[in-house]
C-alpha cells in the first residue's frame, strides 16, 4: 500500500450533504407539544404526534417562517406554492409509519452558500457551494434497544416519541466539495447560518444538526461521477472532516487495487476513526410518495415574503467582510470573532462605545475567551460589559493603566463586573506618570542600591533592567515604564 | 321516535323529561337489538347520566337548544374520549380514545344524548356493513337485507327508532346509500364544511361526516351543529354556518333540477328507475323546472375512486402496526413478524384488499399510470359538475342502483359491491353536498331513495328541494314493522 501515495494527486473527491436541522420552534411542526430537547421520555407528547387514529395534522406557522427565512439566508428561491407530501415506510420511531415531508415541491430551491476557508498564513479563499433544495419535515422518536445497540440482535426496544414531529428542515447540497476540510466548513458555515437566523441551535451532540455525506472519487479529468458511498453518525465538524478523508483513501485505495466501490451507506466509528459498512443499497428505496391530503398547499404571498427578507440579520459572511473592511481585521480575526453571533455582537457593543477595535479583538480572542474556555462560560455569561472592555482597553490608551495592570485586574472584572476605572482607583493602580513622584522612587532605588550602581557605572548597563525592576517593585507595578526608563537612565548616567 | 321539534317541545314543556326521552331509546335499543344489531356498543350509563345534566339545566330555567335531550346514535369512527372507538375492526377492538372529536364535542356540547357507538364496515370500507369485524346489522325493513354501508349501523338505528338522529361518515356513498337503503334523510356536507378532527381517516381527501334523520328538517338541524370550521383540521373551511333550517319551504317555483343522464341506464333496476322518474315528476309538479344534464365523465368515478380511496387509505391504516395502542400479537420473533401478523390478524378481507391495491397503485412505476391519472379524471368530474351548476341549482339522481340486497349476497363479489355506491361517489370526488330522501318503495316494500346534489355549500338549495319533495310525500312517515 505504500504506492498509493504519489498517485493520490491523480483522484478528486465528489462531496455533497444532506444536513438535517431542527428548528427552535416552541411547539412541534403539527402539533401543540413542546419541542423542548431532554424532557422525560414519552412526556412532551400529543395524539397527533403519537398518530392517533383520527388526529390531523395543522402546521406551525413559525416553522414556514423559519425554512422560508433558511431559505432566503442560503439564497435559494421560495416557493410560492408548496405542499407537503406523505414518505411511507414502516419503522417503530415513526407513529404513522409515513413522514410528513416534502417531494417535489419543496420550500426552497436552487440556493448557494459562500464558504471562507483560511490558511495557515492566514490567506482566506472562498467557494460557493450550490443548495439543491431546502424542504420541511417532521423529525421521528428515537429507539433505545436492549441487548443491541442497533434493532438486529435486540431482545427488546424502547420508542421515545418526545421527539416525533419536531420540525426539520433537510438541506442538501450540490456535489460542489472536494475535500473534508470544505464539507466541515459548509457544515459549519451553515450552522452558523442557522443560528444567526435564530432558528436552529445546531448542537450536534444533542441531534439537533446532522449532517449525511455523499462521497465518490474519481480520477481528475473524468467526467462521469465514480460510485457514491453515503456516510452516516458524524457527531461533530472534525468528524465530518476525518470522515471524510478516511473514506477518499479508502476508495482510493480500492480501486487502485482493482477493487469495485459499492453503493451502500457506512457509519462512520469515532473510536477506531473509520468507516464500516451498514447496509448496501438495493435500488431507490420505494417511499411511495403521495400528496398529503390532511394539509392544503402552502402558498406564501409577496408581502410576507418581503417582511421575512427585512427581517433576516446580518449574516456571518457580511459581517466577516464587514470587519475586515471597516475595523482592518484579519481575515482569521474576522472568522474567531464572528463564530459566534453573541461574541460579535459583544464586539461590536464594545466597539460602539468607543473601544480600538484591533484591540477588543485582541483581548476577546485572547484573555476573554481563554478565561470562557476555561470556566466553561458564554460570552453571555460573564460579569463584564462590552462598555467595561473598552473603558479598560481606554484606560490603557490614555495611560492610566499598564496592559499589565489590565490584564491582572480582568479577573476580577470578568466575575464582579463594575467600572474599571473605579476598580483601578480603589486599588491604587493607577500608573505614576508624575516626574517628581518617579524620581522620589528612583532616588531611593539608587540610594538603596550601591553596589549595583557601581557596577553600572563601570560599564555593566545591562543593570538597567535591574533597576527599572527595582522601580516597578516599588510602585507596585504602576510606574510609568517608558518615563521610568528615560529617568533612570538620567540619573545612572550623571 | 318523535321529530327534534316535537321533542324539544316536550322538554321545554317539561312534559317529558330527557331521563324518559332517553329511556325510551334505551328501551326501543333493548326490544329491537336482537334483530338488527345496529349498536356495537350501548352507553346507556353514559346517556342517563347526560340527560340527567339536561333535566338539572331544564329544572334550573336555562333555556335549552334544539338538540338538547335528543337522543343520538354515532357511528364507530368518531373518536369519543373515554369510549371504545372500534371502527369495528379487530386491530381496535379495545381502543379507548384519550380525546373526542370536534364532532361529538359540538354535540355534547349542545346536550346531545349519546345512546351508543354504531356498527359500519371496517374502516368504512363497504358498502354493506358486512365487514364489520363483530356483528351483521340487518335492515329494518326486511332482516334478510343488508342495511348498506358503510354507516349502516347509524342507518338502521335511526330507520328503527332505536334514537332520533344519528352520525354517520361518507366518503364514496356511506351515509347516502344507507339513507336510501334504510328509508331515511341521510346527507353528506361539502367537503370541509364538517370537521374530521377526531374522525378515523379512510380516505382523507373525500371523508366527510354527516347526520342521518328522520325527516329533512332534522337533518337539517343536526347538520347545523356540527358544520363549522374547526382549527384543529387544515381542509376545513372557514365559512359561516347559517341556521339551516330557514331554506326549509316548500314551493320549488323557478327552482332549475338537473337530472344526470348518465345515472339512468344500464345497471339500474327499472323499478328504482320507476320510482326515481315519479319522484322527478313531483318536483316537476312542485314548480320544478327539469332539465337532463349530461356529466359524461360520471361513469369514469368508481374507477378513479377505487384508486385514490384505497391510496389514502393504505397510508392512514398504516399506523395500525401493533406499536402504540390496538392489538398486537403475542409473541413475535421480531419487528418485522410483529407487524405482519398483527396486521394479518386485525384487519378484514377487504381492508386488506385496500391497503394492497393502495400501496401497489402508488408503488414507483405505476404512480403515474393509476394515481395521477385518477387524480386528472378527478378533475374531469369536478369540471362535469361545474358545467352542470351554470345551467341548473341542484342536480338528482337514483341515490343507489337497487334496493337492499341479501345479507351475504354480494360478499363473494367485491367488484359489484362496489358498484353499489355509483351514483354517490362522483359527488365525493368533487366534494359536493349530496343527500338521500326517501321517495318509494319496490315491490317488496324495500325503500328507495332521491339523490339530490348541490354546487358547492349550497346546502341550502339542497335542503329546501329536499324538505319541498318530503313535504309533499308521505314516504318518510312510513315505519319499517319489526316485530
Amino acid at each position: 500500500m505504500t504506492t498509493v501515495a504519489p498517485v493520490k494527486t491523480q483522484y478528486e473527491a465528489i462531496i455533497g450533504l444532506e444536513t438535517h436541522c431542527q428548528l427552535s420552534t416552541q411547539t412541534k411542526i403539527f402539533s401543540s407539544s413542546s419541542a423542548e430537547f431532554g424532557a422525560p421520555p414519552n412526556t412532551n407528547i400529543d395524539p397527533i404526534c403519537m398518530g392517533l387514529p383520527g388526529v390531523l395534522p395543522v402546521l406551525n406557522q413559525k416553522v414556514l417562517e423559519y425554512a422560508v427565512k433558511a431559505g432566503l439566508a442560503l439564497n435559494c428561491e421560495i416557493a410560492r406554492y408548496s405542499k407537503f407530501d406523505r414518505k411511507q415506510y414502516f419503522y417503530p420511531d415513526l407513529p404513522k409509519n409515513y413522514q410528513i415531508s416534502q417531494y417535489d415541491l419543496p420550500i426552497a430551491e436552487h440556493g448557494w452558500l459562500e464558504i471562507e476557508l483560511v490558511d495557515k498564513q492566514g490567506n482566506a479563499t472562498r467557494k460557493r457551494i450550490g443548495i439543491t433544495r431546502l424542504h420541511m419535515e417532521e423529525d421521528a422518536g428515537k429507539l433505545v434497544h436492549g441487548g443491541s445497540d442497533r434493532l438486529s440482535g435486540s431482545t427488546y426496544s424502547l420508542v421515545d416519541y418526545n421527539r416525533a414531529g419536531v420540525p426539520l428542515v433537510e438541506i442538501v447540497s450540490e456535489p460542489d466539495m472536494r475535500s473534508g476540510q470544505e464539507a466541515a466548513e459548509y457544515a459549519q458555515e451553515l450552522r452558523r447560518v442557522m443560528r444567526y437566523l435564530g432558528v436552529s441551535d445546531g448542537n450536534m451532540q444533542e441531534g439537533s444538526l446532522r449532517c449525511d455525506v455523499n462521497i465518490s472519487v474519481r480520477p481528475v479529468g473524468q467526467k462521469e461521477f465514480g460510485t457514491k458511498v453515503e456516510i452516516k453518525n458524524m457527531n461533530s465538524f472534525s468528524a465530518i472532516q476525518r470522515a471524510i478523508e478516511y473514506e477518499i483513501e479508502r476508495q482510493i485505495q480500492a480501486i487502485e487495487a482493482g477493487e469495485k466501490i459499492i453503493q451502500e451507506t457506512r457509519l462512520w466509528e469515532e473510536g477506531a476513526q473509520r468507516t464500516i459498512s451498514m447496509r448496501v443499497k438495493e435500488g431507490s428505496s420505494d417511499y411511495r410518495y403521495f400528496p398529503e391530503p390532511d394539509l392544503g398547499p402552502i402558498e406564501v404571498s409577496t408581502e410576507q415574503l418581503e417582511q421575512w427578507q427585512l427581517e433576516l440579520p446580518e449574516l456571518p459572511h457580511q459581517k466577516r467582510q464587514r470587519y475586515e473592511q471597516d475595523f482592518g481585521l484579519s481575515p482569521y480575526d474576522a472568522r474567531v470573532l464572528t463564530d459566534d453571533r453573541n461574541m460579535a455582537a459583544y464586539f461590536e457593543a464594545a466597539i460602539a462605545t468607543q473601544a480600538n477595535p484591533k484591540q477588543a479583538a485582541n483581548w476577546l480572542m485572547g484573555d476573554i475567551s481563554g478565561y470562557l474556555n476555561n470556566e466553561k462560560l458564554s460570552i453571555t455569561e460573564i460579569a463584564l460589559k462590552p462598555e467595561t472592555l473598552a473603558e479598560l482597553i481606554g484606560l490603557i490608551e490614555n495611560s492610566t493603566i499598564s496592559s499589565k495592570i489590565a490584564k491582572d485586574i480582568l479577573p476580577e472584572l470578568l466575575t464582579q463586573g463594575g467600572s474599571a476605572r473605579e476598580l483601578v482607583e480603589r486599588k491604587g493602580l493607577i500608573q505614576i506618570s508624575d516626574t517628581g513622584a518617579l524620581e522620589a522612587i528612583i532616588d531611593q532605588v539608587i540610594a538603596d542600591n550601591p553596589k549595583e550602581l557601581e557596577q553600572y557605572r563601570n560599564g555593566k548597563t545591562k543593570l538597567l533592567g535591574f533597576f527599572v525592576g527595582q522601580v516597578m517593585k516599588q510602585s507596585g507595578g504602576r510606574a510609568d515604564p517608558k518615563q521610568t526608563n528615560q529617568l533612570l537612565a538620567k540619573k545612572l548616567n550623571p | 321516535m318523535a321529530s327534534i321539534r316535537t321533542l324539544h317541545q316536550q322538554l321545554v314543556k317539561k312534559e317529558r323529561s330527557a331521563i324518559e326521552i332517553t329511556q325510551e331509546a334505551l328501551e326501543r335499543i333493548q326490544a329491537v337489538e336482537p334483530q338488527l344489531h345496529s349498536f356495537l356498543q350501548v352507553t346507556a350509563d353514559h346517556a342517563l347520566a347526560q340527560a340527567k345534566q339536561v333535566d338539572d339545566r331544564i329544572a334550573a330555567g336555562e333555556d335549552i337548544g334544539w338538540l338538547t335531550g335528543i337522543p343520538i346514535g354515532i357511528k364507530d369512527n368518531l373518536c369519543t374520549q373515554g369510549i371504545r372507538t372500534t371502527c369495528a375492526s379487530r386491530i381496535l377492538e379495545n381502543f379507548v380514545p384519550p380525546y373526542e372529536s370536534t364532532v361529538t364535542a359540538k354535540l355534547a356540547e349542545a346536550g346531545m344524548v349519546m345512546v351508543g357507538k354504531t356498527n359500519m364496515d371496517e374502516f368504512a370500507m363497504g358498502g354493506s356493513t358486512e365487514t364489520s369485524a363483530f356483528q351483521l346489522t340487518a335492515n329494518p325493513w326486511n332482516t334478510s337485507r343488508v342495511p348498506g354501508g358503510s354507516s349502516g349501523g347509524s342507518a338502521a338505528a335511526v330507520a328503527a327508532g332505536e334514537c332520533t338522529v344519528s352520525l354517520g361518515s361518507d366518503t364514496g356513498g356511506s351515509i347516502r346509500q344507507p339513507a336510501s337503503f334504510c328509508g331515511i334523510v341521510g346527507m353528506k356536507p361539502t367537503y370541509g364544511l364538517v370537521s374530521r378532527y377526531g374522525l378515523v381517516a379512510f380516505a382523507s381527501s373525500l371523508d366527510q361526516i354527516g347526520p342521518f334523520a328522520r325527516s329533512v328538517e332534522d337533518a337539517a338541524i343536526l347538520l347545523g351543529a356540527i358544520a363549522g370550521y374547526d382549527p384543529k383540521d387544515s381542509t376545513s373551511l372557514k365559512v359561516a354556518v347559517p341556521d339551516y333550517t330557514r331554506f326549509l319551504t316548500p314551493d320549488l317555483k323557478g327552482k332549475k333540477v338537473g337530472v344526470i343522464r348518465e345515472t339512468f341506464g344500464e345497471g339500474l333496476d327499472p323499478e328504482v328507475e320507476k320510482v326515481v322518474q315519479q319522484a322527478i315528476a313531483q318536483l316537476k309538479a312542485l314548480g320544478a323546472e327539469i332539465r337532463e344534464i349530461s356529466c359524461p365523465r360520471f361513469r369514469y368515478g368508481i374507477a378513479a375512486y377505487y384508486i385514490i380511496a384505497p391510496s389514502e387509505a393504505s397510508a392512514n391504516l398504516a399506523r395500525y402496526d401493533g406499536v402504540k395502542y390496538g392489538a398486537r400479537v403475542a409473541n413475535a420473533d421480531n419487528l418485522l413478524e410483529m407487524y405482519k401478523r398483527t396486521r394479518a390478524e386485525g384487519f378484514g378481507a377487504e381492508v386488506k384488499r385496500r391497503i394492497m391495491i393502495g400501496t401497489y397503485v402508488l408503488s414507483a412505476g405505476y404512480y403515474d399510470a393509476y394515481y395521477l391519472k385518477a387524480q386528472k379524471v378527478r378533475t374531469l368530474i369536478k369540471q362535469d359538475f361545474e358545467q352542470a351548476f351554470e345551467q341548473v341549482d341542484v342536480l338528482v339522481s337514483p341515490t343507489a342502483p337497487t334496493t337492499a340486497f341479501e345479507l351475504g349476497g354480494k360478499t363473494t363479489d367485491p367488484l359489484s359491491m362496489y358498484l353499489v355506491d355509483l351514483m354517490t361517489i362522483p359527488v365525493n370526488l368533487a366534494g359536493l353536498p349530496g343527500l338521500s330522501v326517501p321517495c318509494g318503495f319496490d315491490s317488496q316494500g324495500l325503500p328507495i331513495g332521491l339523490q339530490i346534489i348541490g354546487n358547492v355549500l349550497r346546502e341550502d338549495q339542497v335542503l329546501q328541494v329536499a324538505y319541498a319533495y318530503e313535504q309533499a310525500t308521505e314516504w318518510h312517515k312510513q315505519d319499517p314493522q319489526l316485530t
